[in-house]
């Protein structure tokens, strides 16, 4: 059985249709990413998977039960993190985590083994306000909280967002703990790096899914050859490249550009333009794409 | 159940760790009790009062020396006849006027008795009932140095007081049940729609919403602690009542006690449906602040009688709770009457209350924003 299911799920709010005709399978043990950048729909997504919003439209299952009908059921599988940090604030560590462990029929330490590994970085500080936690440790306290019931599924909105790298790599590998333990993890994420950890992603954007695969395929579906163009002057570099009529798309990307050519213009075409245009100490590599250049070109695509 | 205690010892820790929370619960109804308190005045210097003297003969020369030789009274009108009495009332500035009757000297003699009237303007209730209070106390004592030689007793002065303006001289205490009104209302409706919101606000609902808590488990453990809170108010307030300004329960206390037990449940009731209504903190504040705060102080009773309102005002008034609730405290505690004296007044209140309840539980959802039901 499907741990989540969604057939054409719509969702309005006035005029803005924040989840545009969303279907989707996710199997059980399954670490799913949605991917997509602010405001394409993610949590409204989750939202109704958590039984939170009924859909316009369309409708979602988990484990076979609807996420409108049998919602009083469904609220004891499910472990919610919505994406602003919600935890009581003015509640210690430990209080927060007892009382989350008490309305949802358990204790602490009947599923201590569960949340060992995340919540034994917080232990020392668990007569502190959940409030004066670091963004790091928030999100871990907010995970131990979602977690404490040992629910089937993990639904995270938006997990690291605000969150320093360090923790952020912490993070990923605790959810590769928990489904290790056969919790299906549905996590959405503005960060295309953070992909590559799920087991398979859906690229959202407007509301619409562009695609869903798993990162390697997704990587893979990117048919076009794609170079990496650096040069000390970005800025410089990615005005030249735009006035090209020879590169077909341009992007900026951390300290390079990525271009895609037309058939039959070879690299070395471009660094000798670029020579003439006053930018001689341009390179050019040829490289596999990311799930970045992948959303860029499908987001294109779909304009 | 365990989940349920779990949520309400959550929500006293919440009240015990925001001291702002506990100012409002426990310092306001203080400050309210003292500021109201002392802002009645209960020391009188230098009152301005006005004498009409029928008499003219040496008894009454000599009591007006008394009441103008004390530091109580200063005597600023004489006047002539009893048509005055309403135009010196009118002006403001005299609190009594002391009618001595005609041949005061010779009826003491003759009769061993003499009655003095006392007329005070009853618009200040406290100053009036001071001012007859004196100067009562000042004619008995200048008529206890004198001995009759007739009857061989103490000729009697005796005093007919008459309020003006409020004839029936509304206790000066009247604003406790006021206080009560006020706080219960501002603690209850206020303070849990506030703490309600304060989950939406915060996205702590999200996850309680989703938790295996029913609603009824998450309202009513919001509310449970207020209901204690408010009771220890109520207590604390006939307290104070009572020892700073020696005003006791004339009534049955534990009839006092479930009618407001019944007027804690309406506003807890009208708390939870301004929650269901609004996203925001500061619009519970504000809602329940121009629905509930400034009706109850202006529309009560409390302030303005209800008699003096124009008649839209009057009807208005009587869809609002605090309205009756001040008048069931007042009879209960002041005047003490008993139950089958306010029942009318307490089915309106248990009808309010149902109709909150049921009106705020429908309107409560399990899901977020337009969800429904």
């Amino acid at each position: 059985m499907a741990a989540a299911e969604a057939y054409n799920v719509t969702h309005r709010f006035g005029n803005l249709t924040a989840v545009d005709n969303v279907s989707f399978s996710i199997g059980e043990g399954e670490l799913f990413g949605f991917i997509g950048p602010d405001g394409s729909g993610k949590t409204t997504l989750f939202r109704i998977a958590a039984t939170l919003v009924i859909p316009s439209d369309g409708r979602m299952t988990l484990f076979g039960l609807d996420t409108v009908r049998d919602y009083k059921e469904l609220r004891n599988h499910i472990g919610y993190m919505p994406g602003r940090f919600s935890l009581y604030q003015d509640l210690t560590v430990q209080e927060n985590l007892d009382f989350y462990a008490t309305i949802f029929g358990t204790t602490i330490k009947e599923n201590y083994h569960l949340i060992e590994p995340i919540y034994k970085q917080i232990e020392p500080f668990r007569k502190r306000l959940a409030g004066k936690l670091s963004g790091g440790m928030k999100q871990k306290l907010a995970l131990s909280c979602a977690l404490i019931h040992k629910p089937k599924i993990l639904i995270l909105d938006e997990p690291t967002t605000g969150v320093d790298a360090v923790s952020r790599t912490e993070f990923w590998e605790m959810l590769s703990g928990l489904k290790a333990e056969g919790i299906t993890i549905i996590v959405s994420t503005p960060y295309m790096d953070e992909a590559l950890r799920c087991d398979r992603i859906a690229l959202i954007q407007s509301g619409k899914i562009m695609g869903i695969d798993t990162p390697d395929n997704i990587r893979k579906s990117y048919t076009k050859r794609l170079y990496a163009v650096r040069h000390p002057e970005k800025y410089k570099l990615l005005l030249a490249l735009r006035s090209l009529p020879l590169a077909l798309s341009c992007e900026p990307f951390g300290d390079s550009v990525h271009i895609t050519l037309p058939e039959g213009t070879r690299p070395d075409d471009i660094i000798s333009i670029l020579n003439t245009a006053g930018l001689p100490d341009a390179s050019i590599t040829e490289i596999i794409a990311g799930i970045e250049d992948v959303f860029l070109e499908l987001m294109k695509r779909e304009s | 159940m365990k989940r349920f205690m779990a949520f309400v010892r959550k929500e006293f820790l919440h009240i015990f760790r925001d001291y702002r929370t506990l100012i409002i619960l426990f310092g306001l109804p203080a400050a309210q009790i003292l500021i109201f308190g002392y802002a009645v005045r209960t020391d009188l210097t230098n009152a301005s009062i006005a004498v009409l003297d029928n008499a003219h003969d040496e008894v009454s020369s000599e009591l007006i020396m008394k009441l103008e030789a004390s530091e109580f009274f200063t005597l600023s009108h004489n006047i002539k006849s009893y048509s005055e009495i309403d135009e010196v009332f009118r002006q403001g500035k005299i609190k009594a006027v002391i009618v001595f009757p005609e041949e005061l000297s010779a009826r003491l003699t003759r009769d061993g008795n003499v009655t003095v009237s006392i007329i005070a303007d009853g618009s200040e209730p406290n100053t009036a009932s001071l001012v007859t209070g004196y100067t009562t106390a000042i004619l008995n004592d200048w008529s206890a140095t004198l001995t009759n030689k007739v009857t061989e007793s103490l000729p009697v002065i005796n005093t007919e007081v008459k309020m003006y303006f409020n004839p029936n001289l509304e206790s000066q205490f009247m604003f406790v049940p006021g206080v009560i009104t006020l706080i219960l209302i501002l603690v209850c409706a206020l303070m849990t729609s506030v703490t309600i919101v304060r989950e939406k606000e915060f996205g702590t609902m999200e996850v309680l919403l989703v938790s295996p808590l029913k609603p009824w488990q998450i309202v009513i453990g919001k509310v449970a602690p207020y209901f204690f809170l408010s009771l220890v108010n109520v207590i604390v307030i006939l307290i104070m009542a009572w020892f700073v300004f020696g005003l006791p329960v004339m009534g049955s206390i534990s009839l006092l006690m479930a009618e407001c037990m019944l007027y804690i449940l309406l506003g807890l009731a009208i708390g939870i449906l301004v929650s269901t209504s609004v996203q925001k903190m500061e619009n519970a504040i504000f809602i329940s602040f121009l629905t509930l705060m400034l009706p109850s102080l202006l529309l009560s009773g409390f302030i303005f009688p209800i008699e003096n309102m124009p008649k839209g005002y009057d009807y208005f008034s009587m869809l609002l709770p605090p309205r009756w609730f001040v008048e069931i405290i007042r009879s209960v505690m002041i005047k003490g009457s008993g139950f089958s004296f306010v029942w009318k007044e307490t089915l309106i209140l248990v009808l309010m209350t149902v109709f909150f309840i049921v009106l705020s539980a429908r309107k409560f959802k399990v899901r977020l924003g337009e969800g429904g039901k």
